[in-house]
């Protein structure tokens, strides 16, 4: 029958128009600022900075090695190593960035910095709501204002989260007790004929 | 029961009564002038605002067809959206192309609006309330309507844009092979009224057999009429699913890519005021005009039932906009020249054959097959006439 189509097709947008008023399950729109969605866990947006405890400036993993800053294509990370040293997360003394900056209007989260990071100290976060009625400060992120707990890091990616987690753990037990065997092979250098400590043991 | 009589008349006249006692406090030098502002001002007035309220209600409208909830910010459900949306567009940057015609650009959407608001001058909008009767009134309404071509083809040929051109060029297509079946599904009403004044062709509509009216829609060649003038009515005013000038997947906004600011705004407005103007002839022409559905309704005023059914047929297009898809060029004008031209031409001869024939069943029955057999057959051998093949391109390969 002519125009058939084009019933079926008015009678189809009728039953939706209807239909948004009487069965809310219909409108899959998200009214934003008052309602959100879940965080993905897949999601990325740009990187932050990861610090172990409670500092953020004293736990910083950052230790300025500047590899993130020179593998990012579109060049949005500043970095300056600092002269001296002050002790990481671990207590070992290291290096850190006076200045760690990300312009996120040039960023293109493309997560590189995030995979070249030996240290896992950098790390993609998945926040949008990041919009600034100052263009230019607004958008360009010092240290402390990229600098965010690893707690903050687990709530938004679990899984990757704890398997960086165990890895570190599992490092720092490594470096831990190959001190120790290093301690060890000095004080058993030092004391080597003291055969009454070895049997003890 | 004469009080409410009366009061019903006065009710119905009250702007017609208004308007004459103000004029009584006017100098009768002064009085054509007075008298022409008086009714100008409230058409220039009540549009603009149907305008507004109509962008809510479309995109209100569209959003619920898909599942959507539209505007619902601006204050209480999104009312105060158009106000909103007139602050922005006030607000823009009126950006103007340097290579452009300064004074055609700045003429067109004047000249668009113009011209669409002038085709009310005729519009019986209720009893005694028209600005002009003319005598040759649905000729002035589609002379008028036909300067909006000269409007659109100003605006993209004065932007000096290749999209600004393309989508004149397109809107001029449509628009002088769409006036064709639009003028010619018109004729058919002033065939059977004898007349060219839309007054007297609302009068002849506005009398009653028992409670049902004399609308032309409701005789055969008059719904096909209708059906007709509508389409082209759409086609007319660039609404979807004939909004190739502006088809923004491929020609950006057509004709007004390069109008920003409140010249688009005029742009828009012009459209949409044109599109209650044709609106309003399809209503005077076909459906009754001012004049109420049933006999025992008339008490409520006129100029309510003008806007209720103005309000219907708006609502006819959003719904038509929210459910089918764009046009390709080659259908748009098969379907004008192949399908609606023959149709209106058979209708003008049906329309003969219904006023030389005597009242009764066998007149409906005759001049009902007349109008849905061709319709039927037509639509069945285009149909067939298309082929499915591989498609070649002549110009890219």
């Amino acid at each position: 029958m002519v125009g058939e189509g084009i019933l079926k097709g008015m009678a189809e947008t009728a039953r939706n128009f209807f239909g948004s008023y009487v069965g809310k399950d219909r409108l899959t729109t998200v009214q934003y600022p008052e309602q959100r969605d879940p965080r993905i866990e897949n999601a990325r947006s740009f990187p932050f900075l990861v610090y172990d405890g409670v500092d953020w400036h004293d736990g910083m993993r950052c230790v300025a090695c500047q590899i993130c800053e020179k593998e990012c294509p579109p060049k949005c990370i500043f970095i300056e190593k600092s002269k001296d040293k002050k002790p990481d997360a671990n207590g070992r003394p290291q290096f850190y960035p006076m200045t760690f900056n990300i312009d996120i209007s040039i960023c293109m989260s493309c997560q590189i910095c995030a995979e070249v990071c030996p240290f896992d100290a950098i790390k993609m976060d998945v926040d949008y709501s990041l919009s600034t009625d100052d263009r230019f400060g607004g958008l360009l992120l010092d240290k402390q204002r990229l600098s965010k707990s690893n707690e903050y890091y687990n709530a938004i990616h679990p899984t990757e989260a704890a398997e960086v987690d165990a890895r570190l753990a599992a490092e720092r037990a490594r470096q831990e007790a190959k001190a120790k065997a290093a301690a060890e092979s000095r004080f058993a250098a030092i004391t080597p004929a003291q055969p009454g400590i070895g049997g003890q043991r | 029961m004469i009080h409410l009589v009366q009061l019903v008349q006065q009710l119905d006249q009250i702007f017609v009564i208004a308007k004459h006692w103000l004029l009584n406090y006017v100098p009768v030098a002064a009085q054509p002038l007075v008298s022409a502002v008086l009714s100008v001002v409230p058409i220039l007035i009540a549009f603009p605002l149907l305008f507004a309220i109509t962008t809510l209600l479309e995109r209100k409208g569209l959003g619920r067809m898909q599942n959507r909830y539209g505007p619902n910010r601006v204050g209480l459900w999104g009312i105060l959206q158009p106000i909103a949306d007139g602050v922005k567009s006030l607000t823009k940057e009126d950006i103007v192309p340097i290579t452009a015609d300064h004074a055609v650009h700045f003429l067109a959407p004047v000249l668009l609006l113009a011209a669409s608001f002038m085709g009310y001058a005729v519009l019986p909008i209720g009893r005694n309330m028209v600005m002009v009767d003319l005598n040759a009134g649905v000729l002035f309404f589609f002379a008028v309507g036909s300067l909006m071509e000269l409007a659109v083809f100003m605006a993209g040929w004065s932007s000096r844009s290749k999209y600004s051109l393309l989508g004149a060029m397109r809107a001029i297509a449509q628009m002088i092979s769409y006036e064709v079946p639009l003028v010619l599904a018109s004729i058919v009403v002033i065939m059977q009224a004898g007349s060219l004044s839309t007054v007297a062709i609302v009068n002849i509509q506005a009398a009653y057999t028992g409670i049902w009216p004399h609308w032309f829609v409701f005789t055969p060649w008059g719904f096909a009429g209708f059906v007709l003038l509508m389409v082209a009515a759409t086609a007319e005013s660039n609404r979807s699913p004939f909004d190739l000038p502006e088809g923004e997947s491929e020609i950006i906004a057509g004709y007004y890519t390069e109008y920003s600011g409140f010249k688009f705004a005029l742009f828009f407005m012009g459209e949409y005021i044109g599109m209650f103007a044709t609106c309003g002839m399809a209503i005077t022409m076909f459906l009754g005009g001012w004049s109420a559905p049933f006999s025992f309704l008339t008490w409520i005023p006129s100029y309510l039932w003008f806007f209720a059914k103005l309000l219907t047929l708006i609502a006819v297009f959003i719904w038509v906009r929210g459910t089918l898809p764009r046009l390709r060029m080659d259908q748009l004008m098969n379907l004008a020249w192949e399908f609606m031209l023959p149709m209106t031409l058979l209708n003008l001869l049906t329309a003969g054959v219904w006023h030389f024939m005597p009242a009764g069943s066998l007149r409906l029955f005759i001049c009902s097959t007349m109008v849905v057999v061709p319709c039927i057959l037509l639509s069945r051998g285009l149909k067939h006439k298309k082929k499915f093949q591989v498609r070649t391109y002549h110009f890219s390969e």
